[in-house]
């Protein structure tokens, strides 16, 4: 093996002559000459990740932002401080109202709904001690299936004429639906896609959460008489299970603001803006009408809508979480 | 008292109706794969037939699949997809891990100011950042390139702080033991602290590819020729081209494009579990 040069071993670091001699020349001692070493080596590794990260990242929000406070268009050569002019616009649209209630309607269904199942099924699984793996992979599989691809399959499942959901209705009595170029209809089918997605990942968030609750809790449930299991889960499951709870409300909506793929796929927002929701908003106006600072504008609204529900992510992460 | 009695021993007819009321809601959950298949293999005439039948009465596999694979370039878009999820992939995890070592184990002025721009990315929703990425790729020239789908995801905040967590958690005698060894930072990055962090990086590999391999916002945003479509948006455009009424390739492609996932995340569950809720549930 070569000799060992340095002993914090960066490659930026002095070699050993000069070592000696800069000590002569300024008063930096041996501790200090090591501290600079290691800063020099730590911004030499993260130096490409922080670039990148500028990059990609910071420079992009920043450049939303203003993007929306402007008048420049795509491939435009001059720009105006506009103020809130966009947001005038964005907010004045009927089109972008529908799809801002419809974005709500949308996480208000979807959420409780996802948590519901999500947790019945934990329970459920959680309660014996059979096929666990099985069940949880069954539940688990939407949620990592290509959606793309599964929503054409949802797509021929709630064809009006050949799809066996009309036809299983039909068969049964009851009144069947264009389900997906219905205006009643088209959102809550999204929703119902959206749910069957997530309900897994609701499911295995839970599943950890059960695993964390101590035995104890259980014991003592049981010397304070707590002897049938609806007992225990009134008592110790699903007070325990609180705060878990709240992490699972904000990342499933977190999920579910995000959904964008069904929608593009299966109604193109429409009929009217009767499914429009935010993303498909943002994508339509920006890519396919270039309408440059609305489609910033509609992004910038997005990006707050996320932050708040992320900040309260955070603050409930920090002060309640005990499993993660 | 063992673990499974948590909540309470079950007696039998309690179990059977456990087993009765999960193989329900999962017979539900499958039906749209099930539906997917079963289209898959059968022909135009008993696709458009009212009548119900989850088997076909002839075997229609054979020529769906050629079709899939035929009609629509469709072994190209997973070439893609493969080549696109790999390339992010190794670079994400090049530029991430030092960077995460340096957060976990050296002491630096910025540090800090690091780790919160890490944070801030962490937060952003990536569609947000689309148009000034879009507009990026415009002036740098690589929009419709295999580079337009790998740049923006060059470097993960969710890897760094994933990678930052776990080196956190390996000794600093290790690292010290490295460095009497003669070893450089970066080689202590690679030969230790990686295949220390083993399991980290593999469920992170397991986050970051299904996330791409799934991904259509972007790609439909930064390529628009057919021979440089990723899965998702080459099995969009192959609806839109079929006019979405020859369903019968068309879930065939489907079909092979989930299939991969699947069977992957069949034969390593707990590693999807894991990477999938980000590091939040662990096996």
């Amino acid at each position: 093996m070569s000799a060992p040069v340095a002993l914090s071993g960066s490659s930026g670091e002095p070699p050993a002559t000069t070592r000696v001699r800069i000590p002569a020349s300024r008063t930096a001692t041996p501790g200090q000459r090591q501290a600079f070493a290691e800063a020099l080596a730590a911004w030499t590794l993260a130096g490409p990740a922080l670039f990148f990260l500028l990059a990609l990242y910071l420079l992009p929000v920043i450049a939303v932002v203003l993007i929306a406070l402007t008048d420049w268009q795509l491939g435009g050569r001059s720009l105006t401080f506009v103020g809130l002019t966009n947001f005038r616009e964005v907010f004045a649209d009927e089109g972008f109202r529908a799809s801002l209630l419809n974005t709500i309607v949308y996480v208000l269904v979807v959420v409780p709904s996802t948590l519901m199942l999500g947790l019945l099924i934990a329970l459920l699984i959680e309660s014996g001690r059979s096929c666990r793996a099985f069940y949880r992979a069954i539940h688990f599989l939407p949620f990592m299936a290509t959606l793309t691809a599964m929503a054409i399959a949802w797509e021929t499942l709630l064809h009006p004429t050949i799809g066996p959901v009309n036809q299983a209705l039909a068969a049964i009595g009851l009144p069947t639906a264009n389900w997906l170029r219905d205006e009643s209809t088209a959102l809550p089918v999204l929703a119902i896609i959206g749910v069957w997605q997530n309900l897994g990942y609701a499911m295995v968030l839970y599943l950890a959460g059960l695993k964390g609750i101590p035995q104890d809790l259980y014991d003592a449930a049981d010397v304070d008489g707590a002897d049938l299991w609806l007992d225990r889960l009134r008592t110790v499951t699903l007070p325990m299970l609180g705060p878990i709870s709240m992490f699972v409300v904000i990342v499933v909506a977190l999920r579910a603001l995000e959904s964008f793929d069904a929608v593009k796929l299966l109604t193109q927002g429409g009929p009217g803006h009767a499914s429009e929701v935010l993303l498909y908003t943002l994508y339509r106006e920006s890519f396919e009408y270039l309408r440059t600072g609305y489609g910033a504008a509609v992004a910038v609204v997005f990006l707050a809508i996320v932050l708040t529900l992320t900040v309260i992510q955070v603050r409930v992460l920090d002060r309640k979480v005990h499993y993660q | 008292m063992s673990r499974a009695t948590s909540i309470g021993r079950l007696s039998p007819p309690v179990a059977i109706l456990r087993h009765a009321a999960l193989l329900a809601t999962g017979a539900l959950i499958l039906v749209p794969f099930v539906w997917m298949v079963s289209l898959s293999i059968k022909p135009p005439g008993e696709i458009f037939s009212t009548s119900f039948f989850l088997w076909p009465k002839q075997f229609y596999g054979v020529e769906n699949y050629t079709r899939a694979l035929t009609d629509a370039p469709l072994p190209r878009y997973m070439g893609n997809g493969l080549i696109v999820c790999a390339v992010i992939l190794a670079l994400q995890i090049l530029f991430c891990a030092p960077c995460a070592y340096a957060l976990a184990k050296l002491r630096f002025p910025g540090r800090d100011l690091l780790f919160g721009v890490v944070l801030i990315g962490l937060l952003l929703p990536h569609q947000v950042l689309s148009l000034p990425l879009f507009i990026l790729g415009y002036h740098l020239g690589i929009l419709n390139t295999y580079a337009a789908l790998i740049f923006p995801y060059v470097v993960s905040p969710f890897g760094i702080f994933l990678f930052r967590q776990c080196f956190k958690t390996i000794p600093n005698d290790v690292v010290h033991a490295a460095r009497l060894d003669g070893l450089s930072e970066l080689a202590i990055v690679w030969k230790i602290m990686v295949p220390m962090a083993l399991p980290a990086v593999i469920a992170f590999a397991i986050f970051s590819v299904v996330g791409h391999w799934n991904d259509l916002f972007w790609p439909l945003i930064a390529v628009r020729d057919q021979s440089l479509m990723p899965p998702p948006l080459g099995i969009m455009s192959f609806k839109n081209e079929e006019a979405g009424n020859d369903y019968g390739p068309l879930m065939a492609a489907s079909t092979l494009v989930v299939l991969p996932l699947v069977i992957a995340f069949l034969a390593a569950q707990k590693w999807f579990v894991e990477g999938m809720t980000g590091g939040a549930v662990k096996q």
